[in-house]
């Protein structure tokens, strides 16, 4: 057992740091809010650069294969500056995802990855499924293809996608099958929108879509498996995220109670309040350390283990969240429901992730299935 | 004791119903349904409906326009309002500033300012809370100097709730700088066409133009326009606070709000199930139920005491702190009800011209801005924490 990182872990936790400080302030993000998408291609250029982008790309495909801390380290870093751009989406959801379905199409989509050029996402989640992995688009096979028709809701980056990773059933077949499709295919509708903390998404509906046959990837009906663990991958991932922005939150929390005075006291001072700050301390060590056990576990063989300490991590970063997310902006007073100050975006993001790959109930339910 | 109404108190209740039945425009009552803002002439032309039939100021005298209503009247009152999707009274007008005109103004203001104010025909705001002064209201540094017939002030209000809409605003000002705090300010009416008042939008956690800083340019004021006594501010401002009891702790809009909440929940699905159906939600919904229940009775004591004319004392903060810990609950599970379509911040996207057709349930869409926005009720109005240290001094002796 060993809690600590390797030097170029540490290094690369420290150069998106140094990005995120000089590069991605609170202007920069307002702007790219206002821009359609909110998201820039400048900043995904710069971190396809950096070789940011392609860090869950094998090397083969130009990536440097990193691995589930690697990204822990860097979600931290984007969790604590907020980042719009749809990384966790593209360079960790879909690129884990054609990572596990394999095949020439997969390395060919993840070399594209790589280099930024290209983005990705992953439309999975139906309308009226709730959090549930329940597949109703359906794939018929046709002359030199397929041709799929469904319903895609809520796809985070999916806006920002040229290719989206779509789930779907064979028709007379078993299983769920991945196929990549263009997001400017004939019969690919994207209702466009952003998220409650600023990011994109979109709805999509696919009518008779007519794509090749090399738009299957993985086997027919073989997805399962390499979408639960790409699901395992990016929800570790997004629990990572989550503590940064929990960090980040305490940090300002802190700071604003030393230097905000009222009756004539800086209002740290206040009993109270100290009190709250410990509280929202230790529900952020212990989110820290759940986010830690998800990164080492979520590529663990044993399923069950699997199972419950990614549904385990998964509700204390909800709870933690949520109370470090509400009390932040309690602490502020009317500061913390301004819209100006950071705070009230930790606050946004934080629910927004609570709502992400299923919330608490889910979870709790998951984990206690896992241990009956 | 007695729980149920007295039959007056029955009849008076089928009265506002059917009042609401019939005069309750549509429009606005299913904007209220759906959490969707009004805007100031839908807030208008509803209480000029109340007005007109004679109800525009529950809690008023007779000899001001009230309906001489008892206070259990009243709460029967608010509450059908709320359950029918009435909007909500802005406050500021007919349950702040009036009370401190009738008790403490001078008969001109009061023939000036109060059938303005139940007519609606003013919209006021409040102009207490400055940058360096929220919970410690106290310490206010708004300044405003004799000239005069008049008194110049200057200095900046901060979160002035719908100052875009308001044409007056009642202010703390320090008109002594010297001496204890509180004995220094005063309290003064200004109409905010006056030269020197500017307001700026403040946007909030849900995104919304709710609030805003107004400032004050030397802006003459004339000195007709002070209530009551010249540093006395204070006291009138500690009676405003003390003044408001019925209400406060909005529970016939949590009623409301919690049947929403039901309705969501039962058509959103879970394991195949209706959400309301799920053990694990249903016990959280009736948790926040029975908190309700209970804040309700806890509210009839407090009414029933001040028939009786005895004081209820600080127990207006226990109604606020559970008030508003409820009204954010129920905000939080709508939104949870809604599952991942809680994400899609759908105002804006429609304020961008495309957000027709989502997948997701119309319900979904402004769930996640009323559980931010309502953030606030535990800040304003005095801090719940604030609430806190009130009940530790006042009831607790600590
Ligand atoms: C949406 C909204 C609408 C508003 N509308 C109006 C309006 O129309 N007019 C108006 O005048 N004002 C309005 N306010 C202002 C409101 O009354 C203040 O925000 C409130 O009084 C708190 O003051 P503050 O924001 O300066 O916070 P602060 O007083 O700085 O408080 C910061 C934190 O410290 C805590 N704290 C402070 N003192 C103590 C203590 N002694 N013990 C323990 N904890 C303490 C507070 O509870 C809070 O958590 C509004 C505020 C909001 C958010």
């Amino acid at each position: 057992m060993d809690f600590e990182f390797t030097e170029d872990q540490n290094l690369l936790a420290e150069t998106v740091q140094k990005f995120m400080a000089a590069r991605y302030g609170s202007e920069s993000r307002r702007a790219a809010h206002k821009t359609p998408g909110t998201w820039s291609r400048d900043v995904w250029r710069t971190l396809a650069e950096m070789g940011i982008v392609g860090l869950l790309v094998p090397a083969e495909q130009g990536g440097i294969d990193g691995g589930p801390v690697e990204t822990m380290l860097v979600m931290n870093a984007f969790g604590a500056g907020m980042l719009l751009e749809p990384y966790w989406s593209s360079a960790v959801f879909a690129t884990a995802l054609l990572r596990r379905l394999g095949g020439p199409a997969a390395a060919k989509l993840l070399a594209s990855l790589a280099v930024g050029e290209h983005l990705a996402a992953v439309a999975h989640a139906e309308p009226g499924a709730r959090y549930d992995d329940r597949v109703q688009t359906l794939a018929r096979k046709a002359a030199g293809g397929w041709t799929l028709s469904g319903a895609k809701s809520v796809v985070i980056g999916g806006g920002a996608a040229d290719t989206l990773l779509v789930t779907a059933r064979v028709q007379g077949g078993d299983g769920v099958s991945v196929f990549a499709i263009p997001r400017t295919a004939e019969g690919v509708r994207l209702r466009e929108y952003p998220t409650i903390d600023w990011r994109g998404a979109a709805d999509v509906t696919l009518e008779d879509v007519r794509v090749k046959s090399e738009a299957l990837l993985g086997g027919e009906g073989a997805a399962q498996k390499p979408l639960d663990d790409a699901q395992d991958v990016a929800l570790a991932a997004l629990c990572a995220d989550a503590v940064g922005s929990m960090k980040a939150a305490l940090e300002a929390t802190g700071k604003y109670l030393q230097t905000r005075e009222q009756f004539g006291q800086p209002i740290g001072k206040f009993q109270a309040l100290q009190h709250r700050m410990a509280d929202m301390l230790i529900h952020f060590e212990q989110a820290k350390s759940m986010a830690y056990l998800a990164a080492m576990q979520c590529e663990a063989p044993d399923a069950g283990e699997r199972r419950k300490a990614m549904s385990a991590a998964k509700v204390v970063i909800g709870q933690s969240g949520r109370y470090i997310a509400q009390q932040a902006v309690q602490l502020h007073g009317g500061m913390g429901m301004a819209d100006e100050l950071d705070v009230s975006h930790y606050f946004r993001r934080l629910t927004a992730h609570e709502l992400t790959l299923g919330d608490t109930d889910h979870h709790l339910e998951k984990f206690a299935a896992a241990t009956r | 004791m007695e729980i149920a109404f007295t039959a007056e108190e029955q009849a008076f209740q089928d009265d506002v119903r059917r009042f609401l039945a019939r005069e309750l425009p549509a429009d606005i009552r299913d904007k209220v349904y759906n959490a969707r803002h009004l805007d100031r002439d839908e807030y208008v032309r509803w209480q000029k409906i109340l007005h007109a039939k004679g109800w525009g100021a529950p809690a008023w005298p007779v000899e001001f326009g009230g309906p001489g209503w008892s206070a259990i009247q009243q709460h029967i009152f608010d509450e059908e309002m709320a359950l029918a999707g009435a909007p909500r009274t802005v406050p500021f007008g007919p349950k702040m500033v009036a009370p401190v005109i009738m008790k403490f103004g001078s008969p001109e203001q009061q023939k000036r300012f109060l059938p303005r104010i139940i007519a609606m025909d003013d919209w006021w705001c409040q102009g207490y809370s400055e940058a360096g002064s929220g919970s410690d209201l106290a310490s206010l540094k708004t300044r405003a100097v004799r000239d005069g017939d008049h008194y110049i002030v200057s200095g900046q209000k901060t979160w002035t709730t719908l100052a875009q809409y308001a044409n007056w605003i009642f202010c703390l000002v320090r008109t002594r700088p010297d001496g204890k705090a509180q004995a220094g300010i005063s309290f003064l009416l200004i109409d905010m066409k006056t030269p020197g008042v500017s307001v700026h939008p403040i946007i909030t956690l849900d995104g919304a133009h709710e609030v805003n800083e107004t400032w004050f340019d030397d802006v003459r004021v004339p000195v007709s326009n002070l209530v009551g006594e010249e540093n006395k501010g204070w006291t009138y401002a500690k009676f405003l606070l003390g003044h408001e009891r019925t209400n406060i702790a909005g529970i016939g809009a949590s009623k409301r709000e919690l049947q929403r909440l039901k309705k969501i929940a039962s058509t959103e699905t879970r394991n195949g199930k209706p959400l309301l159906d799920d053990p694990h939600f249903a016990s959280r919904v009736a948790q926040v139920e029975i908190d309700l229940m209970a804040l309700e009775v806890t509210n009839l004591r407090v009414l029933s005491a001040e028939r009786s004319r005895r004081d209820p004392g600080a127990v207006s903060s226990i109604l606020k702190i559970k008030g508003s810990e409820i009204q954010q609950t129920i905000s939080e599970l709508a939104m949870l009800a809604a599952g991942p379509y809680a994400l899609a911040d759908v105002r804006q996207a429609r304020d961008a011209g495309g957000a027709q057709g989502l997948l997701g349930p119309a319900h979904a869409t402004p769930l996640a801005a009323t559980y931010f926005n309502l953030r606030k009720t535990t800040i304003y109005g005095g801090s719940n924490e604030i609430q806190r240290n009130i009940i530790a001094h006042m009831i607790l002796g600590l």
